[in-house]
């Protein structure tokens, strides 16, 4: 794995140089989380919804081989065709094979987090595929060149002016039209003809009903009813994590999801998909692509519960200002973090020490993942498995060291009258220049603690402060 | 009760006034505290970089040096959750145990087992932001949290209303972590300095003069960062104002 290590500090340098993307993305998202608190407060059972939620999630994670053979087993007697997928290799092919089969050159979708994991849209170009995103935000992103920025709402970095210019280059419309409602009416009049003559549809899942073999998507701008009907033929691409076992249980998740993700009581369309339209097709793609073996990691395996609702991005001081783009991932934020390691431990290595641990993020989980102490975790082993840059790793240990050693240390800030001064100059030099990029250094002072409290309390005291104990003598350095 | 002090390096080191105020206020409150001065670090800076093995030495450190006391109390909610919460670089011993369960964060020693409400000497007429890091919000629980929706409580607010004069400003986004992050402070700069300006720009649109906290480490950020902007704020430790110190 030669992959170059993801750059999210510089990545995020660029972002919040740039003052107006800044201004909009932290305070959108902020909106976000600010609206999920006025529903939260609404709901006086939201935390008993939230254990519920996470007891259902764990459930189904710890008997999902009984779950997917049920849900299989149910959807093939509703006459959906299910298919399993163990990479994103396998899935895309399973694609262009039903497609091929049936001489389908265009696709239209709606948004799908696995089929981002899968780069399925390169794949299908390839072999001569057209594949249309039909949720705005995706299509803007997918005619921009982009990953999607964020779970929900893929495009919030960007500003009115450059999705302007994006529908400008894509679709001849006016650069400086910035009009919001002009760009959606453009989009529309761009997806219609695109959609009306689609070959095939697709579209994700959000859950997946183990016991009714049905499935249930959500969305707001009722592009995947449009890119699952109107074709005829409706694949639709689901992670295998996303079972839960009974019909009553989306009574819970439903009730989460739009709460947690925008804030608004429920999404505009909650379709359930139980079997093809008459004369069509359905067909189900289970993808296991590194769940299998995320199920299998004791510390990280609960990260699996993620229901996709971004409230860990909208809530996160950290996300909300340095943008998507920067995790250089197809999750960001909070919970990206913690899932893309399992991809590529060293291309994500940096996106656990993207965080300050503030833990906000596991509060707003509404499934209850442990999300800022699987940050903790993450750290460490990534540096068990040499991860970490040399230099950072080399400080860390010469601070351990130093940390250990009492006297050696006292040595190290002593005989001078600032400790600022006096700091050795590994830590001078590589470690604290970044600070004062945009901050000041902390003022000098003329005397430690350590040194007022000799001077004036040490000697009047029971007498026994010097001693740290017996063990003392020996060396303190382990 | 025999109560261990300690004082972080960055408080010994940049803050030596919140060490003393600390001691001071303990000493003011009829405890018998000794600070032991082979004390270097609590083992956090590396831990929380994920170079556990190397915060083995200052753990054991720490423990050789408190193991002794009935109670060790620290005025920083990082280095309280640290020591209580992580801390496991060495073997679990009895000593080891014995540390973990009797530290305490300032605050949460005066509130929770000196059951402290008033400070009589103590007189601040300033109207003040309260800036709860991380730590001791979200870890320690020394206050409610916004994103749980629970009934309002605040530790620090509970002890600073025994001071007199002293007024509050609430800033709009109480609850936003300012950034510090240890070494996130160096090596996501832009990121944190960003989230510091925004935190000191809250509490000074909401109208504090000063902004008060029980971690000196999201102090001395902040107030980098509001110092680099011009922006007139002035910094103080709860321990300094609950001692009586008048600026």
């Amino acid at each position: 794995m030669k992959d170059k290590r993801i750059d999210h500090a510089g990545a995020a340098a660029a972002f919040i140089a740039d003052a107006p993307h800044l201004a909009f993305h932290d305070e959108r998202l902020w909106d976000m989380r600010q609206k999920r608190d006025a529903q939260m407060h609404l709901l006086p059972e939201w935390q008993e919804l939230r254990t519920l939620a996470s007891q259902i999630k764990e459930h189904a994670l710890a008997n999902l081989p009984d779950y997917l053979e049920q849900f299989e087993q149910n959807a093939t007697r509703n006459g959906i065709h299910v298919h399993w997928a163990r990479d994103g290799a396998e899935h895309n092919r399973i694609v262009a094979e039903i497609l091929q089969a049936r001489g389908a050159t265009t696709l239209i979708k709606s948004k799908s987090m696995v089929t981002e994991e899968c780069d399925m849209r390169p794949y299908l170009a390839a072999r001569g595929i057209t594949v249309t995103e039909t949720d705005l935000g995706e299509r803007i992103q997918q005619l921009d060149d982009q990953l999607p920025s964020h779970i929900v709402v893929p495009a919030v970095h960007k500003l009115t002016g450059d999705v302007a210019r994006v529908f400008a280059t894509h679709y001849g419309t006016d650069p400086n039209a910035d009009d919001p409602r002009q760009l959606a009416e453009a989009q529309r009049q761009a997806a219609r003809p695109v959609i009306l003559h689609a070959d095939a549809g697709m579209t994700g899942a959000n859950f997946a009903v183990a016991e009714t073999g049905t499935f249930v998507v959500c969305t707001n701008e009722g592009n995947a009813d449009l890119s699952a009907t109107v074709p005829g033929v409706h694949i639709a691409t689901l992670g295998i994590e996303r079972l839960v076992p009974r019909m009553s249980d989306l009574g819970v998740f439903v009730r989460m999801l739009s709460r947690s993700a925008l804030g608004s009581p429920i999404t505009q369309y909650t379709t359930h998909f139980r079997g093809p339209q008459d004369g069509g097709e359905m067909h189900v793609i289970l993808v296991d692509n590194g769940r299998s073996a995320r199920l299998g990691m004791a510390d990280f395996w609960t990260s699996l519960k993620c229901i996709r609702c971004g409230a860990c991005m909208n809530t996160c001081p950290v996300y909300r200002r340095s943008g998507g783009l920067s995790y250089g991932a197809v999750y960001s934020g909070p919970i990206g973090a913690i899932i893309d390691p399992t991809f590529n431990e060293r291309k994500y290595s940096t996106l656990p020490f993207a965080s300050t641990l503030n833990g906000s993020c596991t509060n707003v989980c509404p499934v209850r993942i442990d999300i800022h102490d699987q940050l903790y975790k993450w750290r460490r082993v990534l540096v068990d498995h040499h991860q970490m840059p040399f230099v950072k790793r080399e400080i860390m240990h010469m601070a351990g060291r130093l940390m250990g050693q009492p006297r050696l240390y006292r040595a190290a800030i002593a005989g001078t009258e600032t400790a600022l001064g006096t700091l050795p100059r590994f830590a001078l030099y590589n470690w604290l220049n970044p600070w004062g990029r945009h901050r000041e250094l902390p003022h000098p002072v003329k005397e430690t603690f350590h040194g007022w409290y000799r001077r004036n309390r040490a000697n009047d005291g029971p007498g026994d402060s010097g001693k740290a104990g017996p063990e003392q003598a020996k060396d303190t350095g382990r | 009760m025999k109560v261990g002090l300690f004082v972080p390096c960055y408080i010994d080191a940049f803050y030596p006034r919140v060490g003393i105020a600390t001691l001071e206020l303990l000493e003011r409150l009829g405890q018998q505290v000794d600070y032991p001065l082979e004390q270097t670090c609590c083992g956090q800076p590396m831990a929380n970089s994920g170079c556990n093995s190397d915060a083995a030495a200052a753990e054991a450190l720490f423990v050789r040096n408190f193991e002794r006391f009935d109670a060790i109390v620290m005025p920083s909610g990082s280095c309280a959750h640290h020591v209580r919460d992580h801390f496991d670089a060495i073997p679990q011993t009895d000593a080891v145990r014995h540390v973990r369960a009797h530290t305490y964060e300032l605050v949460e020693f005066l509130h929770g087992v000196l059951k402290v409400r008033d400070f009589p000497w103590a007189e601040f007429p300033h109207t003040v932001g309260l800036h709860n890091s991380c730590g001791t919000l979200r870890a320690l629980r020394t206050a409610s949290m916004s994103e749980l929706g629970e009934p309002p409580f605040s530790k620090p607010m509970d002890l600073l209303s025994g001071v007199r004069g002293i007024r509050f400003a609430t800033p709009a986004r109480p609850d936003e972590c300012c950034g510090f992050g240890g070494t996130f402070s160096v090596a996501e700069e832009a990121v944190s300095a960003r989230m510091g300006l925004d935190k000191v720009r809250d509490h000074h649109n909401a109208g504090a003069e000063y902004i008060v906290s029980a971690d000196s480490s999201c102090i001395m950020h902040q107030q980098g960062c509001a110092e680099r902007a011009g922006i007139p704020l002035r910094f103080i430790h709860i321990a300094e104002i609950l001692n009586g110190t008048r600026e």
